[in-house]
């Protein structure tokens, strides 16, 4: 019997696909997670030894967090391309699948990740880091979830882009870094007023800064990865 | 089965760093023929199958994909393609590539028909192996399963017996005959063994 066509809903199926595909593979390989976590977890050893009994002012704690995060995830991000450059799968996702699934399957990936990557790194910070306190959570909640998701949209685009290239572990930060820097401002002033006990509404700037930098990567990179994929 | 009907390419022009691949290709293949590409070495042979296939963009001329007449869309939904240079996802076994072949292209997955296609392919006994376990052969074989999957209207094989037994040869070959019946194939080889008729030809020593 020939297989089903495509129907309305394919692209969405292509999606899930492509998300499934990289999830499965990761809970096989746990390549991209332990190379996240043991950055997690070396960088808060590394800061708790250097800062020992001495305690550093509530701004720097609230900057070295976001390091944290910034370098995790530029340590395991970039996996979702580099690994089908790597293993030469890049041509099959072409020749099967429409760039769009693509790139918003690997967008969906990376998003879980880090998402989830940064639970565990806020939980470990606030556990281990003395003076680390957030008396506004609401403002912390939502600067976290923002900014797990502009994370993720940078650096889904900024992985498709140096997966081309031949030296991909140099050239991920740094390119990130110039991309990231409004993200980064935004949700390390989010998180001071956080520490501080600002309102929610103080805080409203950065969020606004934050959903117009979200919408701004995705539809941009919607529109740019076709030609970044194709040749 | 996608009714694609013709895959027509004109003056088509490849270079890759000013370096010019081939110049001024045209061809034309329809449903019940065969295209054969051949060239020498380094002549361009992947190239062209892969700006048939939809994912390189020729630097000039134009590739057009029909379907019941009119344009085509998407090449992935109506192509397939088995080559040396396709990779299947090696941690996964071949049964869960068809499965994963299937959501790439939007359509729902038939567990029973995709055990069948590997079982007629040669590969009954190890549908649930990862593919990193398997020979080049074997691997080679997962391909034509995976390009079949959707029984495209366009095959597109490049060196079709590549890393292939006598069985499998017989199987490459076997393949070719039905897709001739169903569609249009195209054939980039050096081996004039690979294909016993064609309607069209593409000499790419030609087009430097």
């Amino acid at each position: 019997m020939p297989p089903a066509e495509p129907r309305a809903g394919s692209f969405l199926l292509s999606v899930r696909t492509v998300f499934l595909k990289d999830w499965r593979s990761e809970l096989r390989t746990r390549y991209a997670v332990s190379a996240l976590l043991m950055f997690v977890i070396t960088t808060i050893a590394i800061i708790l030894f250097s800062l020992g009994s001495e305690s550093a002012s509530a701004d720097a704690l609230d900057g070295m967090l976001w390091v944290v995060i910034f370098f995790a995830a530029m340590s395991g991000l970039s996996r979702t391309f580099v690994m089908e450059e790597e293993r030469g799968t890049t041509l099959t996702l072409q020749l099967a699948t429409p760039p769009a699934a693509v790139f918003f399957g690997k967008l969906l990936f990376n998003l879980v990740l880090v998402a989830g990557i940064n639970a565990v790194t806020v939980l470990l910070y606030a556990l281990f880091i003395n003076g680390f306190v957030i008396r506004t959570m609401s403002i912390f909640v939502a600067a976290v979830a923002l900014g797990s998701i502009a994370l993720a949209a940078a650096s889904t685009i900024i992985a498709a882009i140096i997966a081309r290239a031949n030296t991909k572990g140099t050239l991920y930060p740094v390119l990130s870094f110039p991309i990231m820097l409004p993200l980064l401002l935004s949700v390390i002033e989010a998180t001071r007023k956080a520490s501080e006990g600002a309102f929610f509404a103080e805080a409203g700037g950065e969020f606004q800064l934050l959903i117009s930098y979200i919408v701004v990567v995705v539809v941009s990179s919607s529109m740019l990865f076709e030609y970044i994929w194709k040749d | 089965m996608s009714e694609l009907v013709r895959c027509a390419g004109q003056g088509i022009r490849k270079e890759f760093d000013r370096r010019v691949v081939f110049r001024d290709v045209t061809f034309a293949v329809g449903a019940g023929e065969t295209l054969l590409i051949t060239g020498r070495n380094g002549s361009g042979k992947s190239t062209l199958v892969k700006i048939i296939c939809g994912v390189l963009t020729p630097t000039a001329g134009t590739l057009t994909l029909e379907a019941g007449g009119k344009p085509a869309g998407d090449p992935h939904r109506h192509a397939g393609l088995v080559a040396p240079y396709v990779q299947m996802f090696e941690e996964f076994s071949p049964l869960e590539n068809l499965q994963i072949g299937a959501g790439l292209r939007g359509s729902r997955f038939d567990g029973a028909r995709a055990s069948a296609l590997l079982a007629r392919v040669g590969l009954a006994g190890r549908i649930n192996d990862p593919v990193r376990t398997f020979s080049s052969g074997m691997k080679q074989r997962v391909k034509y399963a995976f390009a079949l999957q959707h029984e495209p209207a366009l095959l597109v094989l490049d060196e079709p017996t590549a890393n292939l037994d006598d069985e499998g040869v017989a199987l490459a070959r076997a393949v070719m005959a039905e897709q001739r019946a169903r569609g249009a194939l195209v054939v980039a080889t050096n081996d004039p063994g690979d294909v016993e008729t064609f309607e069209r030809s593409v000499d790419l020593n030609a087009a430097r």
